[in-house]
């Protein structure tokens, strides 16, 4: 089993999360954004950083880059996609996953840790978690404010994943820290195998790093690059 | 012949705007208290080379649809400029 973890130019957690990977005891292989073969991934990972300099829009070059077109065919055959804070951004872009992201609420850089609640384990990310579980993972980014048109038929899809909430699991306007409408922190496509998420699970592996909640997410993608959800 | 354009793109009418908001805020502070509304977009400058001006335009559209703006929580106005 290899899972393939997307370069582009800019990208700068690619390693965390082969750290991470490595430490779930799953394969993980590099792939340059020019590539256009992702033949033999069973998992795909766009990781944190400032694709192409994040010029226009974040993710809004990326989209565009030689490799996203495998990545979308093999997202929508069904092979399980993650895409973490500028990988988020990515497949919204790239119209992968629904909803687009502005500025930070506060127009400040976050990097904080910050809880977030189960609101589905119907995914490839969150299925070995609970509804309701918190999870305590770090948040690196400027724009992290998730918005959306259609806010209410992805709420009504149930296609919301995390939520920012308070350590006690509350949801609130003061637990969330960037301003994402209905604080919403991780959304699933319909499909439910293509997942983006703002906070970093690759950050919070292991305990020298202050949490290892986000392993239970990382342990539920790799499962799923070997037994479908049900 | 060569044709220019300025896009303008604004977000979307009810969806975030944090720099919008931070600067009404400001300038209520600053004492300009009748200010109702701010909104914060940006405008690109395309210049290219086309047959017509109305080809220019159809092209401009073109990228407006699929790169410049994104249609998720923005519109855009297309603008010929001399």
């Amino acid at each position: 089993m290899t899972i393939a973890v997307i370069v582009y130019p800019g990208t700068n957690c690619e390693h965390d999360i082969v750290h991470a990977l490595d430490l779930a005891g799953a394969d993980s292989e590099l792939v340059w954004h020019r590539d256009t073969d992702l033949a033999g991934a069973d998992g795909i990972v766009l990781p944190g950083g400032f694709a192409h300099g994040d010029y226009l829009r974040t993710g809004a070059i990326a989209r565009f880059s030689p490799i996203m077109e495998a990545i979308a065919q093999l997202a929508h055959e069904g092979v399980p996609t993650i895409g973490v804070c500028n990988g988020f951004q990515i497949l919204c872009e790239a119209g992968l996953l629904p909803g687009a992201f502005v500025a930070n609420r506060g127009l400040k850089f976050i990097c904080a840790p910050t809880h977030v609640r189960v609101e589905s384990i119907d995914s490839v990310l969150t299925r070995g978690a609970y509804i309701g579980q918190v999870l305590r993972l770090p948040l690196n980014s400027y724009e992290g404010n998730y918005v959306a048109d259609d806010i209410n038929k992805i709420e009504s899809e149930g296609d919301v994943t995390l939520r920012y909430c308070n350590a006690g699991g509350s949801i609130d306007v003061s637990a969330n820290p960037n301003g994402s409408t209905n604080s919403i922190a991780a959304v699933a496509s319909t499909s439910r195998n293509v997942v983006g998420i703002m906070p970093h699970p690759e950050r919070a592996c292991e305990e020298i790093l202050g949490s290892s909640d986000g392993m239970v997410l990382l342990e539920g993608f790799i499962a799923s690059t070997e037994m479908p959800l049900s | 012949m060569t044709y220019s354009f300025v896009v303008s793109i604004a977000r979307k009418p009810g969806l975030s705007d944090p720099e919008g908001t931070t600067t009404h805020k400001a300038l209520n502070d600053l004492g300009f208290a009748g200010v109702t509304h701010v909104a914060f977009g940006r405008t690109i400058s395309v210049s290219l080379d086309a047959v017509s001006l109305d080809a220019a335009r159809t092209q401009v559209e073109a990228m407006c649809e699929k790169l410049l703006a994104n249609p998720v929580m923005e519109t855009y106005a297309i603008e010929a400029t001399p």
